[in-house]
């Protein structure tokens, strides 16, 4: 038993009805072919990192399949890098942990515990030094920077 | 009269000490990285989107080569970006 995990990237031009048809088209790709698909994450709009294809944002989609064998792989890829809707695909092997992983995510044991512990744990030993003054230094440095930035191409300018 | 306990330090003895570094993913049993997650991965990145080095995150070897997988993966689907400037 085989375990992938595929995530694209969805034209956000597209309407409503394109973008879940779109998802389909590859969902039902997969379950023709007798695959088992384990889950799917509609991660909804995001904002990219960078342009693609002079597009900011995406929807991104992640499903996740098991099979015997990894055939269909080839043929998904083939039809994903066809598909004139879809910007981005990443397909991916999981391993056990990463299995798990997407189980324990589902479940809501990883995300929000995980990180909250972790961010606890980072926080409470920054937080004993500035718990109270953190908030209000803050918002003091970012308007002084930006006057002086704003300043430095006038001065520069000039001197030009 | 005044034990070891009471004796007080002018300034904290513990200041310029260097902490031990650890890998995190050691210690809290951290197996899978996930690439759909950016506010973990920036942790191991720089301002810049710069994977940082081992001897400034204290990860050991075998999760350094997950998380530079895991950052790369991210990168291609614009959930990290590949240059960047004030990431941070």
């Amino acid at each position: 038993m085989k375990h992938y995990e595929v995530t694209f990237i969805v034209d956000p031009v597209l309407s409503g009805d394109e973008i879940k048809a779109t998802e389909q088209v590859y969902e039902s790709m997969l379950k023709d072919a007798g695959y088992g698909i384990t889950h799917v994450d509609e991660m909804g709009l995001r904002q990219l990192a960078y342009p693609i294809n002079r597009r900011s944002s995406g929807i991104y989609y992640c499903v996740e399949f098991s099979g015997e064998t990894g055939e269909i792989v080839n043929k998904l890829e083939l039809a994903l890098r066809r598909d004139e809707r879809i910007m981005r695909f990443l397909t991916i092997s999981l391993d056990k942990y990463g299995v798990k992983y997407n189980d324990d995510k589902r479940n809501g044991l990883i995300g929000k515990v995980q990180t909250k512990a972790k961010k606890d744990s980072k926080s409470s030993g920054a937080k004993p030094s500035a718990p109270a003054p953190t908030p209000k230094p803050t918002p003091a440095p970012k308007p002084a920077p930006a006057p002086v930035k704003k300043a430095e191409p006038v001065a520069s300018s000039e001197e030009e | 009269m005044a034990s070891r306990d009471d004796i007080k330090f002018l300034s904290n003895p513990n200041i310029g000490k260097e902490r031990k570094k650890y890998c995190r993913f050691k210690k809290f049993g951290i197996k899978h990285i996930d690439y759909k997650d950016p506010d973990f991965l920036l942790q191991f990145i720089n301002e810049q989107g710069k994977i940082l080095p081992r001897r400034i995150t204290g990860t050991s070897l075998k999760y350094q080569k997950k998380v530079a997988v895991a950052v790369k993966r991210s990168r291609h689907l614009a959930i990290l970006p590949y240059v960047a400037d004030l990431l941070k």
